[in-house]
């Protein structure tokens, strides 16, 4: 494995929804092409700090963020990052497949075509490339004109992670992806995600400890806001040093 | 005692479902009934010449083409003006505003303002249109005090059609980087459209049948000549059935020609309507 860069990081992160506070102190690092995952029962705030790292809660009313997001050791708050690119280089894939209802082919090359590119040949390959990255490609081949509403729950998951990886984006964060998806295309896109951190750096926010400890190399636990234990997922859920944290994975509560 | 109950529950059911059934049936023939009496009154006024030429002999002769023609032109105005502005106006509020008290005072109040009577908007539309800005009585003034009426219409509807587009559509698009005009126009408007522009053409048929608002801003009672610019006074059908139907000097003899006109507009109204739904069908079918 490539040596350890860390590509995202959070410093003294604090996230309020109004008089709320979500995350309280995070500091954390998503190292460059490892899987990082961030566990913890519901309402503990994953999706929230996946969320905060390409700034989606920004269009959140009432939300305010204290503390740093450094991507590449630069504050993504500070006002010389501009929020589109950075969606463009932290790509995100959402808990619920949100194909557009446009065709499968028009989904994965809209990125592509909102920054400009016109050139039809250039977009008809990148939509290929993005579509076999993301494994897909032979499943859709011969219907790349069809609904992307046409595809299965699992195959739409899919595309929507061909069409986060065709704006060539640096680090991918995954919210909760196979949430809403049967086991079958859930290991489908687990294999996926540990093909992709050859390339990106891969975030995945997840309520299933398995799938954590399949996929991922490092592991936050979250609990009601406080980031209880962080380090590498092998120790994390084989030799825990927190003791919530050791009951979570146990499954004593969840 | 159980089945007792259980029978007593099918008949509630039933009872119901057939009280239901019953109310739709009344408002159905009530609708028919005055489309069959308008109908069977008004067809045998009904000929190309009714449509085609203007009325004659102090109306108790000829047609009512002034009257189509400048329903049509002033729907007109009313639609440059409804449409573009009602429907921005709804983006603003859906997608751009911040959700505080003073927009929900603003939806309200547009809310409210679609329940004026429009006699109010008539006599607003003198003040402002052809009084402080001095339009004068023309097709401009009646056709942007229709505007003004149909707006409160345009913009609740457009900001319903906006509202089921699901989040994720805009949401998906911002985190691909898309601006957040990009995402509205590219992954939100287009889907929002037929139900957009379905509320809009209902709005502009209801304006096309009113009368209160043009009769003080720019209907004529009669006129020798079609109107030659949007500054000219018009004929609007909805003034010229009233002045048939109320104001004529014979009114019996007329009447046959003031259910034609009726007929006229009704059907015109129907068919705008008509066109919105096809609009929709067509525009959802598309996209599938």
């Amino acid at each position: 494995m490539a040596p350890l860069t860390a590509k995202i990081e959070a410093r003294s992160l604090n996230f309020y929804y109004g008089p709320k506070k979500a995350l309280k102190d995070i500091h954390l690092v998503c190292y460059e092409n490892r899987v990082t995952a961030i566990i913890g029962p519901s309402g503990c705030g994953k999706s929230t700090f996946i969320r905060t790292l390409n700034r989606m809660n920004d269009v959140v009313p009432g939300a305010r963020v204290e503390g740093q997001i450094l991507l590449d050791g630069e504050s993504v708050h500070s006002p010389k990052v501009d929020v589109v690119e950075l969606r463009k280089k932290v790509g995100m894939v959402f808990q619920k497949p949100n194909p557009f209802p446009k065709s499968i082919f028009d989904n994965v090359a809209y990125g592509l075509r909102i920054n400009g590119l016109r050139n039809r040949d250039k977009i008809a390959g990148i939509v290929e490339r993005s579509l076999n990255e993301a494994a897909l490609w032979d499943e859709v081949k011969d219907r790349l004109d069809e609904n992307a509403f046409a595809l299965s729950g699992g195959q739409q998951q899919r595309l929507c992670i061909a069409r986060a990886l065709a704006v060539e984006p640096e680090a991918i964060l995954f919210d909760e992806p196979c949430s809403a998806i049967d086991p079958i295309a859930t290991a489908k896109i687990e294999d996926l995600i540990q093909r992709l951190k050859t390339k990106y750096t891969v975030v995945i926010v997840t309520h299933n400890m398995q799938q954590a400890a399949r996929v991922s190399d490092y592991t936050a636990f979250l609990m009601l806001g406080d980031l209880i234990e962080f380090g590498e997922t092998r120790q994390i859920f084989t030799a825990p040093a927190n003791k919530l944290t050791e009951e979570y994975i146990t499954g004593r509560f969840g | 005692m159980r089945l007792k109950q259980a029978a007593k529950k099918k008949i509630v059911q039933v009872a119901g479902f057939i009280l239901l059934r019953v109310c739709l049936y009344l408002v159905l023939a009530v609708l028919l009934l005055f489309l069959y009496d308008i109908g069977k009154k008004g067809g045998g006024a009904i000929s190309w010449e009714f449509l085609s030429q203007a009325p004659r002999r102090g109306m108790t002769e000829g047609g009512i083409f002034p009257a189509i023609y400048g329903t049509f032109l002033v729907t007109l105005v009313t639609a440059v003006l409804a449409i573009p502005l009602g429907m921005f106006a709804a983006i603003y509020l859906n997608e751009y505003a911040k959700q505080t008290r003073l927009t929900r005072l603003i939806r309200l109040s547009i809310r409210n303002l679609s329940g004026v009577p429009s006699i109010v908007y008539g006599l607003f539309g003198v003040i402002l249109f052809v009084n402080i800005l001095k339009l004068g009585t023309s097709i401009l003034s009646a056709g942007l005090t229709l505007g003004l009426m149909t707006l409160p219409w345009t913009i609740t509807a457009s900001e319903e059609a906006l509202k089921t587009i699901p989040n994720s559509y805009r949401e998906g698009a911002l985190a691909l980087g898309a601006t957040k005009w990009q995402a509205i126009r590219t992954n939100v408007l287009p889907y929002a459209l037929p139900g957009m522009l379905t509320g809009t053409v209902l709005g502009l048929a209801r304006a096309a049948g009113e009368t209160a608002p043009i009769m003080f801003t720019g209907a004529a009672f009669a006129l020798p000549i079609l109107p030659k610019s949007l500054g000219d006074q018009f004929m609007a059908l909805p003034y010229h059935l009233y002045i048939m139907a109320t104001q004529h000097h014979d009114i019996a003899r007329v009447r046959p020609l003031a259910y034609g006109t009726a007929l006229v507009l009704i059907v015109l109204v129907l068919g705008m309507n008509m066109a919105a739904v096809i609009l929709r069908y067509r525009l959802r079918r598309k996209r599938r």
